[in-house]
């Protein structure tokens, strides 16, 4: 039997999370080159539309785990689900989108099983019959390759970002579906989740900005921030920040940006101080252009920018704000 | 309810339900009854024993170097606590305010490692678990949390915090396979613990601003997200106590009969390619104001 490649693909409320489909798109890459076959599994109550959706794509099988205990979502709901499935079926590997749901649950899942979880891969390398996972470290100062040890099944996560979801191959004919009714015990699921919320109505939507200064650690004080602000209003943008800022109270919490703030793709993104750790660029990288002003020469933020500027901010921006009203002005 | 956990090749008795543990009679306000169950009706404020786990990891703006095998970096650079760990201590010293009971601080690497335990010391735990010994830098996260395992197995702790990840390895892993393996249940990037009538109630930060509460029974793992409280400083007083506060050492060859092979193995560690033309504007402020306003102005054409 050829080896298989498992995604299990995450969806929410009755919604597939489209980050899945970029796994998707990553776990296509590996078995056009490895020749193993594709195969996915969405877990859930309720959830065979969105098997049938992920169907629509070139993949060989999508198995629909059921179960109304599966819903809401609980770690010990989806060890259950998936750990005796994947047990039955002996995947070679496993793909998830490093969700925070995944997070959640993947390293239970990956030890419960006695193996490895190389989490928040960024690619993966395909070399006489190797297959490595290149994952950042250090906050992305640092790539690694890394490798499984011992006999599959292997876990993988990707970042968000790691492989383009528009680019998803659709296959010629709809793949078969299969439901497994999953037995979850009764007393196993110990966490009682209620229903997701959102804080407070966000009153900034950085999403839609164009253009947008964003702070980081490099801003130093709080009374700096007052320089970037006026940076943002001489180009007309919105002020942002990376979470430290937002965690010292510096900017409210609806201007962070990154994978626990807003993700924003705006024309212009100054980068101000901002050393470019993973959980900010997930945040901005889809940004069209982007400006990075910091005084540390190997910030990771450089790694992504378009124009670098290597300097002390509060040299720069002074005069940038001037040129900027001067130039608006004209 | 006793239950076995597997480590590596050997079995140990999990404690979940098991005698109160001793307390300095000063604190020790309610009557107690052996069993955890009891213990939670009896008392109005019962007493926690919480375990935080901490990591040392490279200063977040120190330059790093890699060794000469390209395998890791090489050590001699500043090291600090590691971010989402320190939250979870102040996490933890604060429900101890609270509830009453004892923080412990755990973690594991060389002797410079220790550090991290003296300064949590002085912010006011109790007490410190050194796994010492180099090691334990390389350990993957399923080791690293079979080593902690290891370590505790004859405590009975009723949460462990830990960071919701590392600044270094940035595996997001060590938390929850530790409660894997403790048999506990657990919950991640947490932004709020308040005690409920069966355990506690948590606040779990989910993707794009949403939040949702989550019950859950006791003993629980909880991985802390930054930001979830306010820092404190060390006070002198605290920084001169900590010198007489205990820290038990437990050394590599005390726990690694419990741990496996590495199941994953960094092959090469590198600077990562630019996937990304960048070009490099330089000279004088003034200079590279006048350069950024050209290439908004023209090329990105948004002013």
């Amino acid at each position: 039997m050829a080896d298989i490649i498992l995604v299990v693909v995450e969806q929410r409320e009755g919604k597939l999370n489209r980050v899945s489909w970029e796994t998707i798109t990553g776990a296509q890459a590996i078995a056009a080159e490895t020749g193993w076959t594709l195969e996915a599994a969405v877990v859930g109550s309720g959830v065979g539309d969105i098997a049938k959706e992920v169907a629509g794509k070139k993949v060989s099988k999508v198995y629909a785990l059921e179960s109304a205990k599966l819903e809401p979502y609980t770690p010990d709901g989806f060890m259950a689900a998936l750990k005796p499935f994947i047990e039955q079926k002996q995947p070679k590997l496993v793909l998830m989108p490093h969700t925070y749901q995944v997070r959640d649950f993947a390293p239970k899942l990956a030890a419960g099983l006695d193996r490895a979880l190389i989490s928040d891969a960024v690619g993966y390398k395909y070399e006489g019959g190797n297959l490595r996972f290149t994952r950042q470290m250090f906050q992305g100062k640092f790539a690694a390759d890394v490798s499984f040890v011992g006999g599959p099944p292997y876990f993988a996560t990707f970042q968000n970002g790691a492989f383009r979801g528009d680019q998803v191959v659709q296959g010629d004919a709809a793949a078969p579906v299969e439901t497994v009714n999953v037995d979850v015990a009764e007393g196993l699921v110990r966490n009682r989740p209620e229903a997701p919320f959102v804080e407070a109505k966000q009153a900034v939507d950085l999403t839609q900005a164009e253009i947008i200064v964003a702070v980081g650690r490099g801003i130093k004080e709080q009374k700096n921030i007052e320089i970037a602000k006026q940076l943002a209003e001489a180009l007309g943008g919105e002020i942002a920040a990376s979470r430290p800022i937002c965690d010292a109270g510096w900017l409210p919490m609806d201007r962070q940006v990154g994978s626990s703030g807003q993700t924003v793709a705006p024309k212009l993104y100054l980068a101000l101080g901002i050393s470019g750790a993973i959980q900010h660029v997930v945040g901005m990288k889809g940004a069209r252009t982007i400006i990075a002003i910091n005084k540390d020469a190997e910030a990771p933020i450089f790694e992504i920018a378009d124009v670098a500027v290597v300097g002390n901010l509060f040299d720069i921006v002074p005069p940038l704000i001037e040129e900027v009203k001067k130039a608006k002005g004209a | 309810m006793s239950g076995y956990i597997r480590i590596g090749d050997s079995r140990f008795e999990t404690h979940i339900t098991r005698p109160f543990p001793i307390l300095p009679p000063l604190i020790y306000t309610c009557r107690f009854h052996g069993m955890r169950s009891k213990r939670s009706v009896k008392c109005k404020e019962p007493l926690v024993k919480i375990l935080v786990c901490m990591k040392q990891v490279p200063q977040k703006d120190a330059p790093l170097k890699l060794n000469e095998g390209g395998t890791w970096i090489r050590e001699d650079v500043s090291y600090e606590v590691n971010e989402p760990d320190a939250y979870a201590l102040e996490e933890a010293l604060r429900q101890r305010e609270k509830h009453g009971g004892e923080v412990v601080v755990i973690t594991s690497g060389p002797a410079r490692a220790q550090q991290v335990l003296r300064e949590a010391l002085a912010k006011g735990a109790d007490r410190a678990i050194h796994l010492e010994g180099d090691g334990f830098v390389t350990l993957d996260a399923f080791n690293t949390a079979k080593a902690f395992a290891t370590a505790i197995k004859d405590e009975s702790f009723d949460l462990i915090f830990t960071g919701l990840q590392s600044d270094d390895y940035g595996f997001a892993q060590t938390g929850v396979i530790l409660a894997a393996l403790l048999g506990w249940p657990h919950a991640t990037i947490i932004m709020q613990i308040e005690k409920s009538d069966s355990g506690i109630r948590v606040k779990r930060e989910l993707e794009a601003g949403f939040f949702q509460f989550v019950d859950m029974p006791l003993p629980a793992l909880l991985t802390i997200q930054s930001g979830i409280n306010k820092l404190r400083y060390a006070t002198l007083i605290g920084i001169k106590q900590a010198k007489n506060k205990p820290l038990k050492k437990v050394s590599f060859d005390e726990v690694k009969l419990t741990l496996g092979e590495n199941l994953q193995k960094i092959e090469k560690l590198y600077i990562p390619q630019k996937t990304k033309k960048t070009e490099v504007l330089e000279g004088p402020p003034g200079e590279i104001a006048k350069k950024l306003v050209d290439k908004l102005r023209n090329e990105l054409r948004v002013i």
